[in-house]
């Protein structure tokens, strides 16, 4: 009862501040409110028993990226936006792509629902560290590996192309 | 106890739509970019959640390659945003017309 009470709380969060995100005026502003919905999702993740993954959300999402991007804002020092942005033809075919993919979405979850069983099976035991780290150093070692070189590409990237001055 | 796999299904499909909404309707490239992480968010949750349905730690470790890789393409992305910024000082998808004639 208290983890349905629980995902119920963070889900409404989370869909709120993400709405909020998508409607405030300030990029500060969407930051933060794009930081609780991350908190969220990282509760949401805690209700599945994936303790782990969690505490990456947190640390990795919630910590270096958003921080990257309050930083970039506040370099750049990005003001409101003076006046809602007009309505125009691009926004109307936006709405109704949002409308079809949300509808289709939520058709398959539902036509599927009975398929699938009525509840998440729990394994406490597969979100540990421990688990993972088994998996991750045996048989995903390679793509591990790769992902250390990716983020050594995209750094030096990200170097570059913020020093570099474009004619 | 244990909550129905289609609750999560379900949040996971409304962040993303609300995430390609804030892609089509803002003009902020910075907010472009927030919504892109936004989407890789709901997108996780569906692959927990199924990882945790059918018991597999495979989907979990997909999930910290996903967060890897977004880390990766925020740091990118925001060095663009920095690039375009210094050079046409605005960061409005509308006034950045590069290709257009």
């Amino acid at each position: 009862m208290f983890a349905e009470i629980f995902f119920i709380a963070s889900s409404l969060i989370a869909v709120i501040a993400s709405l909020a995100m998508l409607v405030s005026r300030s990029p500060v502003q969407s930051a933060l409110w794009l930081i609780l919905v991350m908190l969220c999702v990282a509760g949401l993740y805690v209700t599945l028993s994936a303790e782990f993954i969690a505490v990456v959300q947190v640390l990795v999402y919630a910590g270096a990226i958003m921080v990257l991007f309050l930083f970039v804002i506040m370099l750049l020092n990005l003001g409101a936006v003076p006046v809602a942005d007009r309505i125009d033809v691009k926004k109307g075919v936006g709405f109704v792509l949002f409308t079809v993919i949300l509808g289709q979405l939520v058709y398959v979850t539902s036509t599927t629902s009975e398929s699938l069983s009525s509840a998440v099976i729990d394994h406490p035991e597969s979100g540990t560290a421990i688990k993972i780290a088994e998996e991750l150093f045996t048989r995903y070692v390679l793509p591990f590996e790769i992902i250390g070189i990716l983020l050594l590409v995209a750094t030096v990237g990200a170097v570059i192309l913020a020093k570099r001055t474009f004619e | 106890m244990g909550i129905p796999l289609t609750w999560y299904l379900t949040l996971s499909a409304v962040l993303f739509s609300i995430g390609v909404m804030g892609v089509l309707f803002r003009s902020n490239l910075i907010v472009i970019l927030m919504s892109i992480e936004l989407m890789l968010n709901a997108v996780n949750i569906t692959l927990i959640a199924f990882a945790q349905f059918m018991g597999d730690v495979s989907g979990q470790i997909l999930v910290f390659f996903v967060i890897s890789v977004a880390a990766a393409e925020a740091a990118i992305g925001l060095a663009i945003v920095i690039a375009i910024f210094r050079n046409k000082l605005t960061v409005d998808v509308n006034n950045i017309k590069l290709f257009r004639h």
